[in-house]
């Protein structure tokens, strides 16, 4: 299981800023091991940022999205204590679910 | 063998060659709505080159280019494993953005879907194999537009 995703959320004249950094290798499937072999692909393919059950941003990710990826965007409305939920699901099916709190 | 004889195997094999190639045409049209389908758009990450991603994006042809999609991104990339990338579209609608590294293996690196309500400014990080071309595509009324910068990427990684 993957650490927590860490979220940050603040509410600015009525927009919220969502900032994100996920915990993941986001191997390539380029790269060899020291042996040569290739080393498997495994990377978050899929993320959804959701505020109040609806959905503020689907994200579709390639294995060229930078280790520990970090993801930011803006959506009207939100209020101070709501929470942001931002899940992910990998290639091979790993998942992570996280909340933060608009601040 | 007659000549004819050879002339009609000939035919022959043509019209199987041909259909070959429309039966691929067919299955690779087959696929790609299937592909559209699932939550990944698997033919659009593994597409290899800038053409066949905007082509498995949906945005085949030459997307316009706008002022109105903004890249922000480094001019030189120190480490081409972690280059930060903002997309900023001005443009009514958007409803999706993609970053593209023209040189990468993939050239798509990630794509989003922008609901209603949220702002079509997406901040992200990706990796570069090599200094290359990087271009936003943002789709807005069903049209596609295109920014595009250069990101020269820093060799061995030790700046200067």
């Amino acid at each position: 299981m993957a650490d927590p995703m860490k979220i940050r959320a603040a509410n600015k004249d009525g927009v919220t800023e969502v900032k994100i950094l996920m915990s993941h290798e986001m191997e390539t499937g380029q790269r060899k091991d020291a042996s040569g072999a290739i080393v498997p692909a495994h990377f978050i393919s899929e993320v959804t940022a959701t505020w109040n059950g609806k959905v503020v941003l689907q994200g579709e990710f390639g294995p060229a999205v930078s280790k520990n990826p970090y993801l930011a965007f803006k959506f009207k409305g939100g209020a101070k204590g709501e929470k942001v939920t931002v899940s992910w699901v990998d290639n091979k099916g790993d998942k992570r679910t996280d909340e933060g709190t608009i601040a | 063998m007659s000549m004819n004889e050879i002339n009609a195997r000939r035919d022959a094999m043509k019209k199987m060659g041909g259909m070959g190639f429309l039966g691929l045409l067919a299955a690779a049209g087959m696929i790609t709505p299937q592909m559209a389908l699932a939550a990944w758009n698997k033919g659009a990450f593994e597409a290899k080159t800038l053409a066949d991603t905007l082509k498995a994006l949906g945005a085949a042809g030459t997307p316009v280019e706008s002022k109105d999609v903004v890249l922000n991104a480094p001019d030189i990339a120190e480490n081409g494993a972690v280059v930060p990338v903002t997309v900023t579209s001005n443009l009514p609608h958007s409803q999706q953005v993609a970053i593209l590294v023209e040189k990468n293996p993939n050239a798509l690196a990630a794509q989003f879907m922008i609901p209603e309500g949220t702002e079509a400014t997406i901040t992200t990080r990706v990796k570069m194999g090599q200094t290359s071309d990087v271009f936003a595509l943002v789709k807005s009324d069903g049209k596609f537009y295109i920014a595009k910068k250069e990101i020269k990427v820093t060799l061995g990684g030790c700046g200067g």
